[in-house]
């Protein structure tokens, strides 16, 4: 399977990216910083973050603390595997292994995975696929009558003597009911994924180019192929025959069933990893489209409002490209709270203060009770603490902002508070990225939440919370 | 004292410029009186003058505010003490609080709020700035003193209420003590009870933290 020609065409050497990044708007059709993006993630992904030397580094993932979530960055199908990784500090796709060999084995694994999703409540959401589901009386209704269908296929099959496949039916029927249930209670992002799976089973492994009835003709055979097999498995299974007898048979079913879905499995198994790699792009997309807006927007907006002052627009211009600069060679995120120079809680409010005072000439009175080391988490929280701070600075319309952290056993909290102009938070439109993509989306991207307070002319305030996770004594 | 013409003020700070500024920002209802350079010369004109309310630098030469207080104090009980600072250090602040400040703000505050600040003061009332509230939130914090250590541990002054630290979180987010009011749904005459109430506390208080919580942070 080849990486999309896109990806694999770019060189990681710096100029053309740059080109490329400053050439293209931002969430247009064409996302030309792909190459960034790419090597973000490689530098992330190396195993030098894990010290346990190479060997293992490559089973091993940083143990995410805290409950039990379906992952959102690691998903594959539903996340479980992702986000039971995490939690037991392995790779997703170890857990995929175990998964699968479940399934190969008896089935169960298909059965344990669908539970799995039902139940675990995903990152970022509120409630379980179940939760949700269940609330609606149909739901219950749909999933038992198809688990009566499949109940009397088993009865069925027993009848016919096909113990070996009886086995892997109870498992599969409660899969299948459980699959019905998830899709009534299934976020859109999800329903829409299984949505394009399902069109694919419909028209089993029909590609663009061949006709219908070529694909027909298939079919027909590998039916054939099937029927032939059972019908001489039936024949051959008389005390007298020896087991060896029906291996042919066995491989003549088999074969039909390659014939009849090999084509789908393939192009589903095609299309599962070009969409994980397309919900991986899309998430570092978000990442960095937060953090342009957070630098490079903020910055054309201030040389906006001081147009009429030239030294002020050289000196911020020139401090942005700075930035940039040192983002696109040197790898270091504008705002990231670079873990070699800012370790703690309070440091980073410290310099969360320096900078947005310098780069925006206002007052920040920041207090801090507590203080902890910095995770990834948290440097979220600060980041999305700046923007916030950033937000009140430039459209508050006051000198002076109030920035407020406090450390809690079970919690850390971030509070920007102005008494500026305020607005109607109702009214902000979807596109406006500041709050939604660089404070609500980067919140819950890390399992915080923030929440927005203000009243046009008397203030704003932005409540940012992230849980702690288990703290050693 | 209120209601009795202008609060009369005397200003401690070893900065020139700096009580120059403040005398040019306090509004009408303050007048003051006298301004000291050092911590003799304040302790003397503050005994002549008998203002209601010393605005106090917390760092100077000898002893800086706290050093003021305790030289007045015993033969002036009715002159009010308000710490003005840049600094950042709490155990400085602390210090001064305890030794009798009825408040604390920083330097960067506006005239008309120090105004305020100095008003309440007169009137007896605590002046809690943010940043003060946020070094008694980190003081009083939740845990009780590590075991082992042979601190007499009185509840009624070693504890705030879950109130006490409602409105101390409030006025640390930014919150005048109005607006604590209105959000806490209590009046205004509450929260200065509450804010008092601390401040009693941060005075008679033998919480171990208090002594020597500032050297070293608490690194949750």
């Amino acid at each position: 399977m080849r990486p999309s020609t896109a990806v694999s065409g770019i060189t990681p050497s710096p100029t053309p990216t740059n080109a490329l990044l400053l050439g293209d708007p931002p969430g247009g059709s064409a996302w030309s910083g792909r190459a960034i993006i790419e090597r973000i993630t490689d530098d992330a992904r190396s195993p030098e973050r894990f010290p346990g030397g190479q060997r293992w580094a490559r089973w091993r993932a940083p143990r995410q603390p805290g409950p039990l979530r379906r992952s959102r960055t690691d998903p594959m199908v539903g996340g479980v595997a992702g986000g039971l990784g995490a939690r037991l500090g392995v790779d997703g796709n170890v857990v995929r292994l175990a998964f699968v060999a479940l399934v190969l084995a008896d089935g169960s694994g298909l059965a344990l995975y669908v539970l799995a999703w039902l139940v675990i409540v995903r990152q970022g959401e509120e409630s379980s696929v179940a939760h949700r589901a269940l609330a609606d009386r149909r739901t219950i209704a749909l999933g038992l009558a198809l688990a009566t269908v499949l109940g009397s296929v088993l009865v069925a099959m027993a009848a016919l003597g096909l113990v070996v496949l009886a086995g892997v039916v109870w498992p599969a029927s409660l899969a299948a009911a459980g699959l019905v249930v998830l899709w009534r209670g299934l976020a859109e992002d999800e329903k829409a994924f299984l949505r394009r799976a399902a069109e694919q089973a419909t028209l089993p492994g029909l590609p663009d180019r061949r006709t219908r009835r070529s694909s027909v003709f298939r079919v027909g055979v590998g039916v054939a192929l099937v029927l032939v097999g059972l019908g001489t498995l039936v024949a051959v299974r008389h005390p007298s025959a020896s087991s060896l007898e029906a291996l042919g048979p066995v491989a003549v079913i088999v074969l039909g069933f390659l014939v009849v879905f090999g084509p789908w499995w393939l192009a589903v198994a095609r299309d599962l990893a070009v969409e994980r790699r397309e919900r991986v792009r899309t998430q570092e997309r978000a990442d960095v489209a937060a953090v342009v807006h957070d630098s490079v927007l903020q910055t054309l907006a201030l040389i906006q409002r001081s147009a009429d002052d030239p030294t002020e627009v050289v000196r911020l211009a020139r401090a942005q490209e700075r930035e940039l600069r040192s983002w696109l060679f040197d790898g270091r995120p504008p705002g990231s709270f670079d873990a070699r120079e800012v370790t703690t809680l309070a440091q980073g409010v410290g310099v969360l203060q320096r900078e947005v005072e310098e780069s925006h000439r206002v007052s920040i009175e920041a207090v801090v009770v507590g203080d902890c080391l910095l995770d990834d988490a948290l440097r979220a929280l600060l980041a999305a603490g700046r923007e916030a701070t950033v937000n009140a600075a430039a459209w508050s319309g006051v000198a002076s902002v109030s920035l407020y952290a406090e450390v809690e056993t079970t919690r850390v909290s971030l509070y920007v508070r102005d008494r500026g102009r305020g607005f109607d938070p109702g009214a902000v439109s979807g596109d406006r990225r500041g709050i939604a993509q660089s404070i609500r989306a980067r919140m819950a991207r890390h399992g915080g939440t923030a929440g927005i307070r203000s009243t046009p002319g008397e203030g704003t305030e932005v409540e940012l919370v992230m849980a702690r996770p288990g703290v050693p004594s | 004292m209120s209601g009795q013409g202008p609060v009369r003020v005397v200003v401690v700070d070893d900065h020139r410029l700096f009580r120059a500024g403040v005398r040019a920002e306090l509004g009408e209802e303050v007048s003051v009186v006298g301004e000291a350079g050092d911590v003799s010369g304040a302790a003397a004109l503050i005994s002549e003058l008998v203002p209601d309310v010393v605005l106090l630098d917390v760092h100077m030469p000898d002893g800086g505010g706290q050093a003021v207080i305790e030289a007045v104090a015993a033969c002036h009980p009715d002159v009010r003490f308000l710490a003005l600072s840049v600094s950042d250090a709490a155990e400085d602040v602390i210090a001064v609080i305890r030794a009798g400040a009825r408040g604390y703000v920083t330097k960067t505050i506006s005239g008309a709020a120090l105004t305020d600040a100095v008003r309440r003061v007169a009137d007896g009332d605590a002046v809690f700035s943010p940043r003060l509230a946020g070094f008694v939130l980190d003081a009083f914090a939740a845990e009780p003193a590590p075991a082992g250590t042979t601190v007499t541990f009185d509840p009624e002054l070693d504890q705030l209420t879950r109130r006490e630290r409602e409105v101390l979180r409030l006025i640390a987010r930014g919150y005048a003590y109005k607006e604590v009011a209105r959000e806490l749904s209590i009046s205004v005459k509450t929260v200065e009870t509450h804010v008092s109430a601390v401040l009693r506390k941060l005075q008679l208080s033998s919480r171990h933290q208090l002594t020597r919580w500032a050297s070293e942070r608490r690194l949750l």
